[in-house]
């Protein structure tokens, strides 16, 4: 047989209809369902007496809009309607809903792997473009928009046209202080937001391989940010042990059955792919976002760009307006710019390794003054678990709120919001104009360049940082 | 699903590269549970100021584009988060053809599925386009049957999906045609479970 990759072993094993001049028509395995996306989708059920075909393989949570104060009350009437409507909506077609105060809410992201409903080999979607996130575990998982949510819903299927696929090779180790999320800045600093466009990307090499299950997440996550449809990584060893005894793992014999198929998933040796690159992890260091989207970063060592250096008017015009827009000037060190707030969490990096990475670069010190710096774990179960490890001691002591799960200031819909004119060194994927609230300024960086943001009150490098403090 | 046949229409010029979806609309709009009504926060940062003013240099608020129904923009319009509440912004502002070199895939499929027709036109061309819309009133007639554009001073044929094509000239609805492949569907749920 012809070697095939991961990603062609999933779409095939998915078929349920192949015709010329058709998209595929493809299982769907698991759905995910927050409140965001969904209202919609279900009045489409609703008006056309159609029913959730699977509910077994749909799984709902609230996460976009949910306050993440300590008593969890939304002030916001409409927000208020919207989870409400989800809680009814779950009633109604049988879904199971991780509530507001269940043990298992949390970042719909960050809840499917941890519950172990995120499986390799599996199709996953939801009505989230961070969906990609899933493919870390050897899964194909993308977002996708209301009316496939309702397609989703009501069929267990979805018209997909065979992507192209990509390897993103990244070869050698990532130096010391340097993380996944560094890695897939890096690899969008370089190559910019359109160069996954059409394709479903599979992240390979050394570098790759290292990675924690929580490390390969943060990478798979902003593969959309790199404009591909998917990105995943094939299923190794640190696969299955991340995944046994989780409450949707296969138990006892059955787990070691479908490990075998699991790890037979991985791509073959010598499989092709359309397009492949290749990058050398040993020269990628820290990553700050100056601009106003992900392709628009640097190493926290460089400088703010000057538009006229780049090779296209495009990109000097784009270049322009991202510096109007946050305030910077050409030639500034990156280190120089000060910061007014920081937010750690986000389906990117809001996992306990991440908490635990900042709370090392926090202890015993303090949040320079006029700074609010947020934490914000991804699930309910990430938070008790950083307690038990007395994580929120370390944060509080330093001068960190330390707050309930949720999406919170990723895109800043409850009232988590970065003040018009501030600037945001933050966690999270996305430096649109005004995504963390109207007029904010994002940086994008890693959990460990945050904290060590917080304390310096302005960006630091992280492998200096430790020894100066 | 209003079926899109042949349409005709002013074109507004939108020359901006990576338009993302939270500029088609902030998120402090998302919080409807309806599909409609979401015009009036199309690209709402970019149209108004803080004390909800008109801002009178961006394009949509120009008095010659005010009853515009095709927009053209730059390379990957769409970019960014899957929120369907961008095709029904556009939509329910009064666009009915979006015209850039390339897409976002996610938005490029949420605009097929609302009866919005999304061309991928080549980079040339667009600039063409958003020369005549900015110099002229430029009306331009869409013909997806015959898969042409046309206005005085242009002619072009473009290419679309022949399977998008069918469901958005027939206005179909998709929902209705997969279950007609409910014994595949089945079967397939069945031979999975006994391969488990
Ligand atoms: S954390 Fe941000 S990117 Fe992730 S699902 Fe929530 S809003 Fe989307």
């Amino acid at each position: 047989m012809q070697p095939r990759n991961i990603i062609e072993k999933i779409w095939d094993q998915h078929l349920i209809h192949k015709e010329a001049g058709k998209p595929d028509l493809l299982y769907i395995d698991l759905h995910l369902v927050h409140e965001v996306t969904s209202p919609q989708a279900f009045e489409g059920l609703r008006m056309n007496h159609r029913t959730v075909r699977r509910p077994d393989r749909t799984f709902a949570t609230v996460d976009h809009n949910v306050p993440t104060s300590e008593n969890r009350e939304t002030k916001d009437s409409v927000s208020k309607i919207q989870i409400e409507t989800l809680q009814k909506n779950c009633k109604e077609f049988g879904v199971e809903l991780a509530d507001i105060y269940s043990p298992y809410q949390g970042i719909v992201h960050v809840i499917g792997p941890q519950l172990g409903l995120t499986q390799p080999g599996k199709t996953i979607v939801c009505g989230d473009s961070h969906t990609s996130t899933h493919g870390a575990f050897g899964a194909i998982a993308f977002g996708i928009g209301t009316s496939e949510v309702e397609h989703v819903l009501a069929t267990q299927t979805l018209w997909q046209k065979r992507p192209k696929t990509m390897q993103i090779k990244v070869n050698g180790k990532l130096g010391i202080g340097v993380g996944a999320k560094d890695l897939i800045l890096a690899i969008i600093a370089k190559y910019g937001i359109s160069v996954g466009t059409g394709h479903i990307v599979e992240y390979t090499g050394e570098a790759i391989r290292d990675l924690s299950m929580e490390e390969r997440m943060t990478v798979c996550n902003m593969s959309i940010e790199a404009g591909a449809k998917a990105g995943l990584i094939s299923p190794d060893q640190t696969t299955i042990d991340y995944l046994r005894g989780r409450r949707f793992s296969p138990k006892g014999a059955k787990f070691d059955k479908a490990a075998q198929k699991w790890l037979a998933l991985a791509s073959d040796d010598d499989a092709a792919y359309d397009r492949t690159i290749e990058i050398n992890a040993a020269e990628i260091e820290p990553q700050v976002t100056w601009g106003t989207n992900p392709s628009m970063g640097a190493s926290v060592n460089d400088t703010v760009p000057d538009p006229e250096s780049f090779d296209t008017e495009d990109k000097r015009q784009a270049a322009k307006k991202a510096l109007a827009y946050m305030d910077l000037k050409p030639g500034t060190p990156i280190h120089a710019i000060p910061i007014d707030v920081v937010f750690i969490g986000s389906c990117t990096n809001s996992r306990i390794s991440d908490l635990r990475q900042a709370a090392e670069v926090a202890r015993g010190k303090h949040v320079h003054e006029g700074v609010r710096a947020l934490i914000v774990p991804g699930s309910y179960a990430i938070k008790k678990q950083a307690e038990s490890e007395g994580l929120d001691q370390i944060f509080k002591s330093a001068g960190f709120e330390w707050r309930q799960a949720g999406c919170s200031m990723c895109l800043a819909m409850n009232d988590d919001i970065v003040p018009a004119g501030k600037r945001c060194a933050s966690t999270s994927n996305r430096n649109f104009e005004g995504r963390q609230g109207t007029g904010s300024r994002t940086h994008l960086v890693s959990p460990a360049m945050a904290a060590a943001a917080a304390i310096s009150g302005h960006f630091a490098d992280i492998r200096s940082f430790a020894v100066a403090q | 699903m209003e079926p899109f046949q042949t349409f005709e229409g002013l074109v507004c010029p939108l020359d901006r590269t990576n338009v993302d979806t939270d500029q088609i609309i902030p998120k402090q709009f998302l919080k409807r549970v309806e599909r409609k009504g979401f015009g009036s926060c199309l690209f709402y940062n970019w149209r108004f100021d803080e004390n909800g003013n008109k801002k009178t240099d961006f394009v949509l608020n120009q008095p010659k584009y005010t009853q515009s129904s095709i927009l053209v923009a730059r390379d990957n319009f769409g970019c960014g988060s899957s929120r369907e509440h961008a095709p029904w912004a556009l939509q329910d502002y009064g666009f009915r053809v979006i015209i850039a070199p390339s897409f976002a895939d996610i938005f490029y499929n949420n605009c097929q599925k609302n009866g919005i027709l999304a061309i991928r036109l080549g980079a040339d061309l667009v600039n063409k386009l958003i020369q005549h819309a900015t110099q002229e009133t430029f009306r331009l007639t869409v013909d997806l049957k015959q898969q042409k554009l046309s206005a005085p001073g242009f002619d072009e044929s473009f290419t679309v999906d022949p399977y998008q094509k069918e469901l958005l000239l027939k206005g179909l609805d998709e929902i209705a045609i997969t279950m007609t492949y409910e014994n595949e569907i089945t079967a397939y749920e069945k031979e999975q479970e006994v391969a488990q």
